[in-house]
């Protein structure tokens, strides 16, 4: 995968910066910024990402450093799946 | 190397035997159309890197059959070695030696199908969006999924009075 340049560090946004250094400030905390990486400082605090509706909650842990915190909350409802329709309909006709 | 005889056995077992010093004589069956010409030289299978390569190609292609390396591989390996690109049954021991050696450098076959696999699992373990669309059988890098796909989704699936559900 395309990977941003090393010397320019993971891209985290201003106000999660701050929380870098305060961690408590975070927990349980909603999150609207999807496109900053997940830093190690944030392990282990619960945090509520913005999925454009609601926020959805995530519990952050070790193997989620490294990733956007949008990578963990879908903004697409997922559709049921093709075959549950098909049925569901010749159930229905039947 | 005699372990390899030509009997055509099921090439399965390649996930296991990886490093060059466990073999198990199992052999994909390459039908050789040249006849054995020498003695068992032309019966015998070259193994490198666990797997059967094939006798009568040029090294270049034939080191293709091994899971792992490609047309850039092999052609590097060559390189670094400099050898020419001779018919693979006209190799000497020492060549092949060498050659296994420049092989076992890169990870191939079962490690490598291993290495994948695993960095799958973790992207389904975390859920993240890449792991949430393996698990549905979907494309992860953001291609179209109206049509197409169909490496992924296989075959298609007719659904039942599709022309009259307005949707």
């Amino acid at each position: 995968m395309p990977r941003r340049s090393i010397w320019k560090g993971s891209f985290l946004d201003a106000f999660l910066l701050r929380m870098k250094k305060k961690r408590d400030l975070l927990l349980n905390r909603k999150i609207w910024s999807r496109r900053s990486s997940i830093s190690p400082e944030f392990v282990d605090c619960s945090v509520r990402i913005y999925n454009g509706k609601t926020p959805v909650r995530c519990k952050i842990t070790e193997g989620k450093v490294g990733h956007k915190f949008g990578e963990f909350s879908f903004t697409r409802k997922r559709r049921p799946s093709r075959t549950n329709i098909g049925l569901g309909r010749k159930k229905g006709k039947k | 190397m005699a372990q390899a005889l030509a009997t055509p056995l099921a090439a399965s077992l390649s996930l296991i035997c990886n490093t060059t010093t466990t073999r198990i004589p199992n052999s994909l069956s390459f039908p050789s159309p040249t006849p054995p010409k020498f003695g068992g030289l032309s019966i015998k299978c070259v193994r490198v890197g666990g797997v059967e390569i094939p006798n009568n190609k040029r090294i270049e292609y034939s080191l293709r059959y091994i899971h792992g390396i490609g047309r850039t591989t092999s052609r590097q390996i060559l390189v670094d070695l400099s050898m020419d690109n001779k018919i693979t049954k006209d190799l000497s021991e020492e060549e092949l030696i060498s050659l296994r050696d420049q092989v076992s450098k890169y990870m191939v076959e079962g490690d490598l199908r291993r290495f994948n696999a695993l960095n799958i699992r973790r992207l389904k373990e975390i859920q993240c969006y890449r792991g949430v669309r393996h698990i549905q059988g979907l494309p992860c890098r953001g291609q179209r999924t109206k049509n197409n796909c169909r490496t992924l989704k296989g075959k298609r699936v007719a659904i039942a009075g599709k022309k009259k559900a307005p949707r």
